[in-house]
């Protein structure tokens, strides 16, 4: 089951979820006008740090960087190849240095402090027709469902074990695309039910 | 008080209610009925989330064809399945949907979810992510989701369905304690001895209406003839 905050009280905790949204804008841009190993490096321990400071385990921080192990591992030798294992280095240490920072903001951050931040900033879109507060909503909803929709993968991957279907994407994906559809439908009404209105007048 | 005056509902071909009047005005009232009976539907129709094909239900007055929206802030609805109502990924994140739906101010919604999650002993699990809570503390997070938003009304439809025994009797528990008028949609006949009155539903239309015991053996008659 993933789970992306991790309730704290820390000062990292604590920072407006706008401030870091922009520290990360700022940092992320940042880090590709810098190509020299020792700043990346010295970059890389404070984000550690970071994690320390958030009362983040080891064990946390290292489960950021497992998803995107290979990915970093193919880069490496793709641009050893190709440019020097210097610049290799370089982009690696680049990629864990985003990954690590983006992945803290998420783990230190209440989905709805940052839903919040990101209605204010793209209001402006509002005079393009772009609703913001549905924006916002969907994101959330997007992360709240993800457990759920796992659950309902594995229960039907379960079903279909029991009755001999190993691998069948097929198979599969038809209920599970049934069920969440259904559920879809029972959301909604439960949204309306709680006083959301998809068109405010 | 809650009227439904000739109501008639259909889905296609289909005529779930036939022609269905009543007049709900107890505390406490229970509404059973076999599978396809029309009970889920009746209770639907209660808070808006479904518009009678014909005839008209009237909450305090106003007609649900109408007056959707300003009902459904008065009438609350505690779904069969908590994970189907449960909206944001975070216990104190998903109380508040419903109280910034409403547009109330931040210290009334802070105050609201403190005092909702002290009710159900979830304080500790103010922070913690709404997927990982038992399936007793998510039924327990959907009531409050409806409570905060102080509704007069309560429509619960299966609210113990999915449940174990002791969850059971908690959400049981948590119903009977509540100072809203309640009606209750449920299998569980155990859960209607102490109501004020049991309304039941057979084919679409109401087949008994009278205290729990005659209404529950009437039922009891009707599926075991």
């Amino acid at each position: 089951m993933m789970s992306l905050y991790s309730p704290g009280e820390t000062a990292l905790h604590r920072l407006p979820a706008g401030t870091k949204l922009l520290g990360l804008v700022l940092a992320g841009t940042s880090l590709f006008f810098v190509a020299d190993i020792v700043v990346l490096s010295g970059a890389l321990i404070l984000v550690c740090g970071a994690y320390l400071v958030a009362n983040m385990t080891v064990k946390t921080l290292f489960a950021q960087l497992r998803p995107i192990l290979w990915i970093v591992l193919i880069l490496f030798v793709a641009q050893a190849f190709i440019n020097g294992w210097q610049a290799g280095l370089v982009v690696v240490l680049r990629l864990m240095n985003l990954i690590l920072l983006a992945a803290l903001i998420t783990l230190t951050t209440r989905v709805s402090e940052m839903t919040d931040t990101l209605e204010w900033a793209i209001q402006p879109l509002g005079w393009v027709g772009v609703d913001p507060r549905k924006i916002s909503l969907v994101i959330s909803m997007a992360i709240r469902f993800i457990p759920l929709i796992s659950q309902i993968t594995a229960e039907v991957r379960e079903a279909q074990r029991a009755r001999g279907i190993e691998k069948s994407i097929v198979a599969l994906a038809i209920p599970v695309v049934i069920r969440t559809l259904k559920m879809a439908d029972d959301i909604a009404d439960a949204m309306e039910a709680r006083g959301f209105d998809a068109d405010p007048r | 008080m809650i009227e439904l005056q000739d109501v008639t509902h259909r889905f296609g071909d289909l005529t779930v209610l036939k022609g269905v009047t009543l007049e709900l005005s107890e505390r406490r009232i229970g509404v059973i009925g076999s599978n396809g009976s029309g009970k889920s539907t009746f209770a639907r129709l209660l808070n808006g989330l479904q518009i009678p094909t014909s005839g008209h239900v009237l909450v305090d007055g106003q007609n649900t064809r109408h007056q959707a929206r300003a009902i459904r802030r008065k009438v609350g609805f505690v779904f069969q399945n908590p994970e189907n109502q449960i909206v944001f990924p975070i216990v104190e994140e998903d109380l508040a949907f419903g109280m910034k739906n409403l547009k109330l101010d931040q210290s009334v919604i802070s105050q609201r979810i403190d005092a909702v999650l002290e009710r159900y002993d979830l304080t500790a699990f103010k922070q913690h992510p709404a997927h990982l809570l038992s399936g007793g503390q998510k039924q327990l997070l959907a009531i409050s989701g409806v409570l905060v938003m102080d509704p007069k009304y309560i429509v619960f439809d299966e609210p113990t369905t999915l449940l174990d025994l002791r969850n059971k009797r908690r959400i049981s528990q948590a119903i009977a304690e509540l100072s809203q008028s309640v009606v209750m949609v449920t299998h569980d006949l155990d859960l209607l001895g102490d109501f004020d009155r049991v309304i039941v539903f057979h084919d679409g239309r109401v087949a008994a209406d009278d205290v729990p015991r005659v209404a529950i053996n009437r039922y009891k008659a009707l599926l075991c003839p």
